[in-house]
């Protein structure tokens, strides 16, 4: 099976997001880089379906230098090759990005097209529906079960409310939720073979964009709530509160 | 500017997004129509028109009954072309996650996604969307003819202001599916989705186990309320995961959320810090949880939550 997974490297959850001081972008001095936590699903569920089915995965992540180490995680994790798409900066428009993977991603035949559901810095949810619509092959997103069955597939996905089970054939894409699998930490033997294994580094010209994130602000801080007791006798007041001051319930 | 809205239904009821993205629209004061496709919904356009709507059309084609992300994409991009829409406004949910993006793509037009304020300037719509987990507020713009918006479900309440609907039927032609949904399992029966309530009550850790849940499902009971939960106790396999909230699990903005027995990480915060108003019930009163709580008991939740269920009942009576 040929496989590729696409990956963005991203801020640690628990990193504190510092904005310059214009109020443009996020200052990047003193952030902890990680791969975004949903695409080591995608990663994970890459080499499964290699280990068992056999092939190999391709890693592809689009962005600055510093994307390499995320890039070198997957690898760690179990990847074969990758593909590093240099541009200055993540671009703000998921168009933009989509329409650069989309046409790596045509030229690698990839049977199976693996992403997180949604990266942790943007938060856009976007990326697996954009490439489905444009690549214009089936994509299913929020997956926590997949099932391959020579060339047809099933996967489960979390909606609201309930779930849902689609069946549909390769080439395909897949966004990962968690719940798909458990992520294996890289082997030290992992982590060895990724530092040997050559990026292959391409320039791409990105279009123009067409969203733009013209300023970012910090949420209005919150006025410190009130504490309306230590004990189970505080309930009543706490009550009245929300009824009368709140006025929910 | 015209607005096209993606009318939302499940099992055949119009979903609340649609309602407060009408309303949202409303506010905006610009002309709009509400699609829906697919299903048969008898009282749509009595049920729109309380709301305001006064242009609803159903999409009708053979094979539509079911979703197909592709297929209701292509439909839905045609349609925006077809109707001479300027914007098209969906919401944040399950589906509209899944569709907005796609006809983004097939009418190269961009899209901001989970907005909590859409507001018009002239002919430009402000946009404001969380990012890095509510960390960041991005104000975005789009520059395009046709723009696509996704809004957080409650995060705009919807509002009665009665019109006349002109409800209309149009048939388009099905594309072939690549993607067809075979089974839709649906949660507990007449169970309500976090994201579509009005109120939470979510346990965390200082439950202690499944055995004592039935506090919290007392609680959300008399208060109304959908019961979500925090990823400790979803991880130790007390609830399903569905009922996470947080930055792996769902984001929601209800009117009031209840957290009991959780710490509030940065993660969790993430997927509650846009309710209106939050109540943390925990014994520490170092727990994170009250730096975001507008009401706060520092005491053992289970001496507080049976002691708010039969203070809720005595109100009742
Ligand atoms: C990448 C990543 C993603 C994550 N995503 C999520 C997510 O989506 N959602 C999420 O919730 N977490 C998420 N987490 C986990 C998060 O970091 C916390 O571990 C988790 O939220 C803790 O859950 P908790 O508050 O229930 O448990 P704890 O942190 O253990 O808190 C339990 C609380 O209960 C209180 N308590 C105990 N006993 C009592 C009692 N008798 N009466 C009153 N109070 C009591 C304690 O004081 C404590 O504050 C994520 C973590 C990572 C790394
Ligand atoms: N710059 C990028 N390079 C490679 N993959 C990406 C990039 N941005 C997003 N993705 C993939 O798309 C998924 C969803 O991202 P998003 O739509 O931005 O929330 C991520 O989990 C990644 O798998």
């Amino acid at each position: 099976m040929n496989i590729a997974v696409c990956v963005k490297q991203t801020p640690d959850t628990e990193t504190r997001i510092k904005l310059t001081e214009d109020q443009k972008r996020v200052d990047e001095s003193d952030i902890n880089f990680i791969l975004n936590p949903y695409d080591e699903f995608a990663v994970e569920q890459a080499v499964r379906l290699k280990e068992a089915h056999g092939g190999e995965v391709t890693v592809i992540s689009l962005g600055p230098d510093r994307v390499k180490t995320a890039i070198r995680t997957a690898l760690a994790m179990g990847g074969d090759r990758a593909i590093h798409l240099k541009t200055e900066k993540h671009p703000d428009d998921p168009l933009v990005t989509a329409k650069a993977l989309a046409s790596v991603l045509k030229e690698g035949n990839y049977d199976l097209i693996l992403l997180g559901k949604q990266a942790i810095d943007d938060d856009h949810n976007q990326m697996p529906s954009i490439l489905g619509a444009l690549l214009d092959i089936p994509a299913v997103t929020v997956v926590i079960k997949l099932e391959v069955d020579g060339n047809k597939l099933t996967a489960e996905r979390e909606i609201d409310g309930g779930h849902e089970i689609l069946e549909f054939s390769m080439p395909a894409i897949i966004g990962a939720q968690r719940g798909l699998n458990e992520p294996r930490y890289p082997s030290l033997k992992g982590i060895m073979r990724a530092k040997k294994i050559q990026i292959e580094e391409r320039e791409v010209a990105t279009e123009p964009e067409q969203l733009k994130v013209e300023s970012l602000q910090y949420p209005p801080p919150k006025s410190p709530g009130k504490i309306v007791g230590d004990s189970a006798d505080a309930v009543p007041e706490l009550l009245r509160l929300l009824h009368e001051e709140a006025k929910v319930l | 500017m015209k607005v096209l809205i993606y009318g939302e239904h499940r099992d055949g009821q119009i979903r609340k997004i649609t309602f407060e993205n009408i309303t949202l629209t409303k506010s905006l004061n610009v002309p709009f129509e509400v699609v829906f496709i697919g299903t048969d919904i008898p009282d749509a356009g009595e049920q729109l028109s309380r709301y305001g709507a006064e242009q609803v059309t159903l999409i009708k084609g053979s094979g539509l009954e079911k979703y197909s992300p592709d297929g209701y994409a292509k439909i839905l991009a045609q349609l925006v072309q077809k109707h001479e829409a300027d914007v098209l406004l969906m919401g944040a949910t399950a589906t509209g996650k899944d569709l907005a993006p796609r006809v983004s793509a097939i009418l190269n037009a961009p899209l901001a996604t989970d907005c909590t304020k859409v507001e018009l300037e002239g002919d430009q719509l402000r946009l404001i969307r969380p990012m890095y987990a509510g960390k960041v507020l991005a104000n975005v713009s789009l520059n395009s003819g046709i723009k696509i918006v996704t809004v957080r479900p409650n995060v705009y309440s919807a509002h009665e202001n009665p019109a006349d609907a002109d409800v209309r039927e149009e048939t388009v032609e099905v594309p072939d599916f690549k993607t067809v949904v075979k089974e839709i399992i649906s949660g507990a029966k007449g169970k309500l989705d976090v994201t579509e309530a009005d109120i939470i009550v979510s346990g965390g850790r200082g439950m202690k186990g499944p055995e004592n849940w039935h506090l919290i499902e007392e609680l959300a009971e008399l208060l109304g309320a959908a019961t979500g939960a925090s990823r400790a106790a979803v991880d130790a396999g007390w609830r399903p995961h569905d009922e996470q909230v947080g930055q792996t699990g769902k984001t929601v903005s209800p009117t009031l959320y209840v957290a009991v027995g959780i710490s509030g990480a940065i993660q969790h915060l993430a997927g509650m810090s846009s309710s209106k108003y939050i109540v943390a019930i925990n014994k520490d009163p170092e727990a994170p949880i009250f730096k975001v709580a507008d009401y706060g008991i520092v005491a053992d939740l289970f001496e507080v939550v049976p002691k708010m269920i039969e203070e809720l009942k005595k109100m009742k009576n």
